[in-house]
């Protein structure tokens, strides 16, 4: 690799000055920390940042990961790595066996803020584009007037567009915060800043809306206007979103009873804790990953997935072969029956598993977000909607296209027609009722990874999937899929405006009005299935 | 089947008779302790622990001898996170049970809801969670902390340099009692602290909401006008775990936007991937990773006891071990279970907390208690960061309220829970 600018100016530096001295400054800077003061620590990193020191980086880089230590016994400084491997953090030299007594250094997040800044305007130089993209972003915050001209002569030199953008935005927050820049160049940043066009920008351009400047104003009031309309647009989008993964959320949950109320017509109050099983079969797929093969972790969705679904399945098959098909036709019973089924399985979790939370993690590519157009979507709920969709064509394609969906229809619409085509009536019930339980499995693995694994995770959806499918019209997938989406998309534009707890009542009024006009839903089925 | 039904009914009546028949017998040989923790419901999460804890300390205290000279017993029963329930096993376990003292209630609705039966039937509670104040009872004692045991020195920690500086406040909590009333008397403290009424934005989520996204984004824009913003949460209960993992996802970090939680100890991040969450706060008057002889002792005792050597210790487990030495003490003073007894006694007994410092019980049945605030750890504990110089006593009612800042409660002069000292009157405002 080239040398980078500030090796070379780090090397020149060096040179010229004289070591003892430099070495002096950053050993007092690290002198202070075994203190374990705030105050002495907060002037230690003006320090090690003013060192010029070349361990400074690598000091102040291990400080933010906490992975520096100070031993109590002679005060010296370590780094750890990843690996758990100690350094000598003033030399980088590893260290065959580290004092027993190290103890992090601590820092608050007022000393978290300062140490982000310093590593920005250390690493504003650093060969890595990613690093150099993170410290313009520390420097737009910081608008530090002393980092202008460090940041103007890396923005001369730099050749990644991206980062380039966030330097001439950083070099623009840095100006508008100046007093004594021109008016001519506080315009110009003002424009730079209008097409950034985020919140962050937002908030620099109003702090210059009211300068001596009459014509400054101007300029700032008509980005600030700019801004917020385009704000308001991606504030839009954001409920749309927002809304669709709620409705996602909904479906997955929603779906199994389309099957197993929508179709068979059973009123499965124990289907939330087919949910739950789901969700505990990931944890324990999850403790096994822990245990055997922790590199593998990204893995145990995949796993956990058809395991999910055999569990409830076959839980599903215990239920209705054990109670539901004793009691088909009597709605009531039916209902009191698989309540009490719901209570015993919480119970039975409770026990088995405790009744805290379990924790299920979340794999690397179900945390974080990434920005679209103003818009910041995270990966999990991304994903979340993505499966939901494909288990949706799946449940759609097999209930169409193979013969087990087909009997299951012929049951459903006419039983002894059926018959006596010679379908065994009885074990399709028992499939269609495992069926259904299953994909409530499924739904269980992916809302463990947006809730809490707990013994009440089913009640807290068994209510909302009703709704969706009385409100999407009974038997109807289709109605299930727009019935969640609307739901969704309504609930997060009432939220904003009235609240949580209020939208959510104000989502039921409207279902109880909707259902008045049509009791049947939004899609009815129609002719002689509904009278049977 | 109706038939053997009802026999059967009939035989377990008539065990169940014989059975009390039998422990009343017993009852002249023990004391018995009342434990109204729920077991089962959503409140078992917290409430099963502290069952627990307490029977650890009655095993312990009959290993040193018992109580007078008897062995203690303790009576468990679960009200199943059912508020009515509360009361009525409350009634059980005075009534029947005939115990002594009773140790429960976790949500602030179970403790409104037994208020009534410990009145009526002149019994003992110790109430071992923070809790909203505005209130003080001749037969309730507060082992939690009170508003001004928690939540006003977490703002006022906020609001100094080594805080942020903060300048704009989300209060954002679950919507019931406690929230409300904590969130009250907050905003009427952060307006006299001079914080203009558009820098404070209050939200209300119900129990077990999962879904944050529409909260945090509105959180974010909230912090993004400029001013440093901290958010306050009085979020209880599992709705925490997709409340932080939300800010997590949304990258939302403790250095531009700390949040200070209430309701969030060691417990409840046991199922929490923590390593996103470091620098967010929390406020309590004990953490497990205080280092003291006497914690030390109590983590080990609590580990070998639950035969888990990953079990964490909290703040309101720490409130029953201090509320039980205090009943202790208060019954070897005054020689009787006589509740009335007792409850004269109680005022000016002290013990020992677990964080170095002793606790003593006022005379408005709240005790002085020191006041922490830890920062989240990688490893689900806290670090502690600032805490308070002295003890704290409890303050039953807030001066930053209209209706109770003249109140004051007072069992041991004016026997008085709500002494106006404006009209000089019993009775409240």
């Amino acid at each position: 690799m080239r040398p980078s600018l500030i090796q070379i100016l780090i090397a020149i530096a060096l040179l010229l000055a004289p070591l003892p001295a430099l070495a002096a400054a950053l050993d007092d800077a690290l002198a202070r920390l075994a203190a374990d003061s705030y105050s002495e620590t907060e002037k230690a990193i003006g320090e090690i940042t003013a060192s010029g020191d070349q361990a400074a980086l690598a000091i102040l880089d291990a400080m933010a990961n906490r992975r520096l230590f100070i031993s109590a016994g002679d005060k010296s400084v370590y780094v750890k790595d990843g690996a758990g491997a100690v350094f000598e953090a003033r030399t980088g030299k590893p260290v065959a066996s580290a004092p027993a007594d190290l103890a992090m250094v601590r820092l608050n997040n007022r000393l978290r803020g300062m140490v982000e800044a310093s590593l920005g305007s250390l690493t504003l130089l650093s060969p890595d584009a990613g690093k150099r993209l993170a410290a313009a972003e520390t420097v737009f915050k910081s608008k530090d007037e002393k980092l202008l001209g460090t940041v103007e002569g890396a923005l001369a030199k730099e050749q990644n567009a991206r980062v380039k953008q966030a330097l001439s935005e950083a070099r623009a927050a840095i100006i508008l915060a100046k007093a004594d820049a021109t008016i001519t160049a506080k315009t110009e940043a003002i424009a730079v800043l209008a097409d950034r066009a985020d919140r962050d920008a937002l908030a620099v351009v109003r702090g210059a809306t009211a300068t001596p400047s009459p014509e400054l104003n101007a300029a700032a009031e008509a980005a600030v206007q700019t801004i917020e309309r385009r704000l308001y647009f991606v504030g839009l989008a954001q409920n749309v979103w927002y809304g669709l993964s709620l409705g996602s959320v909904l479906l997955l949950a929603a779906i199994g009873l389309a099957i197993t109320f929508g179709v068979m017509g059973v009123i499965n109050m124990a289907h939330g804790e087919m949910v739950m099983l789901g969700a505990y079969t990931t944890f324990v797929v999850q403790e096994a990953f822990r245990t055997m093969a922790p590199g593998w972790f990204d893995w145990s969705l995949p796993i956990a997935i058809p395991l999910a679904f055999l569990v409830a399945a076959l839980a599903g098959i215990a239920i209705e072969r054990g109670i539901i098909r004793f009691l088909y036709g009597r709605p009531l019973e039916t209902l009191l029956a698989t309540w009490g089924v719901s209570l015993i399985l919480q119970q039975a979790v409770r026990t088995t598993f405790g009744p805290t939370n379990r924790e299920v993690g979340n794999p690397s590519y179900m945390s974080g977000a990434f920005d679209f157009f103003g818009l910041s979507i995270t990966y999990g709920r991304l994903w979340i909607i993505v499966f939901t969709l494909v288990v949706f064509f799946a449940l759609l394609l097999a209930l169409k296209a193979t013969p087990l969906g087909l009997q299951m229809r012929a049951v459903t619409q006419n039983r002894r027609m059926a018959s006596s085509m010679g379908i065994r009536t009885g074990w399709i019930d028992a499939m269609t009722f495992a069926l259904g339980s299953g994909i409530a499995g499924i739904a269980g693995v992916a809302l463990s990874q947006i809730d809490n694994v707990s013994p009440n995770l089913g009640q807290s959806y068994i209510i909302d999937s009703f709704m969706v499918v009385v409100f999407g019209g009974v038997g109807n997938l289709w109605g299930t899929l727009f019935g969640a989406f609307v739901l969704g998309v309504a609930n997060k534009f009432l939220e904003p405006v009235a609240g949580a707890v209020l939208g959510k009542i104000l989502i039921l009024v409207l279902l109880i009005l909707f259902i008045q006009r049509r009791p049947r839903g939004m899609f009815a089925l129609k002719g002689r299935a509904v009278e049977a | 089947m109706g038939f053997t039904g009802r026999a059967m009914l009939r035989g377990v009546t008539l065990a169940a008779g014989l059975a009390i028949g039998a422990s009343s017998a017993l009852a002249q040989d023990t004391i018995k302790v009342g434990i109204l923790h729920s077991l089962s419901g959503t409140m078992a999460i917290s409430e099963t622990t502290l069952k627990d804890v307490m029977l650890m300390l009655i095993e312990e205290q009959n290993k040193k001898g018992g109580l007078l000279g008897k062995k203690l017993e303790a009576v468990v029963v679960d009200p199943a996170s059912n508020w009515p329930l509360f009361a009525e096993k409350a009634r059980e376990l005075i009534t029947q049970q005939k115990v002594s003292a009773v140790f429960g209630c976790w949500t602030s609705v179970s403790r409104k809801s037994v208020l009534p039966v410990f009145k009526e039937l002149n019994s003992i509670l110790f109430y071992p969670v923070q809790y909203e104040g505005e209130e003080s009872e001749r037969n309730v004692f507060y082992t939690g902390a009170a508003p001004n045991q928690q939540a006003i020195p977490a703002v006022d920690y906020l609001m100094s340099k080594d805080g942020g500086d903060v300048k704009r406040w989300v209060l954002e909590g679950t919507d019931y009692v406690y929230p409300r009333t904590t969130n009250k008397i907050l905003e009427a403290y952060l307006l006299a602290k001079g914080v203009a009424p558009a820098d404070i934005s209050i939200g209300y989520t119900p129990f077990g909401h999962s879904d944050w996204q529409t909260r945090v984004a509105a959180i974010k824009k909230f912090g993004s006008e400029g001013k440093k913003t901290a958010v306050v949460s009085t979020i209880n209960g599992d709705a925490n775990v997709p409340f932080y993992k939300e800010l997590a996802n949304q990258g939302v970090k403790a250095t531009d936007i700390p949040v200070v939680a209430f309701s969030v100890g060691e417990e409840e991040l046991a199922g929490v991937d923590t390593s996103n969450l470091v620098g967010h706060l929390a406020a309590w008057n004990y953490f497990q990773s205080i280092k003291d002889a006497k914690n030390d002792e109590f983590i080990a005792k609590w580990k070998t006891f639950t035969k888990n050597p990953k079990r964490v210790t909290n703040d309101p487990m720490e409130a029953h071990v201090i509320g039980f030495d205090m009943w202790v003490k208060a019954v070897e003073k005054a020689k009787t279970i006589d509740p009335d007894k007792v409850i004269e006694t109680l005022p000016g007994i002290e013990a020992p907390n677990l964080t170095g410092g002793t606790s003593k019980m006022l005379a408005n049945h709240h005790i002085t208690k020191p006041v922490f605030i830890g920062e989240i750890k990688a490893d689900g504990q806290f670090d502690v960061v600032w805490k308070t110089d002295g003890l704290v006593p409890g303050a039953a009612w807030s001066p930053y309220l209209d209706g109770s800042k003249d109140l004051v409660a007072d069992w041991v002069e004016k026997k008085c829970g709500n002494f106006n000292t404006k009209t000089g009157k019993c009775g409240g405002a």
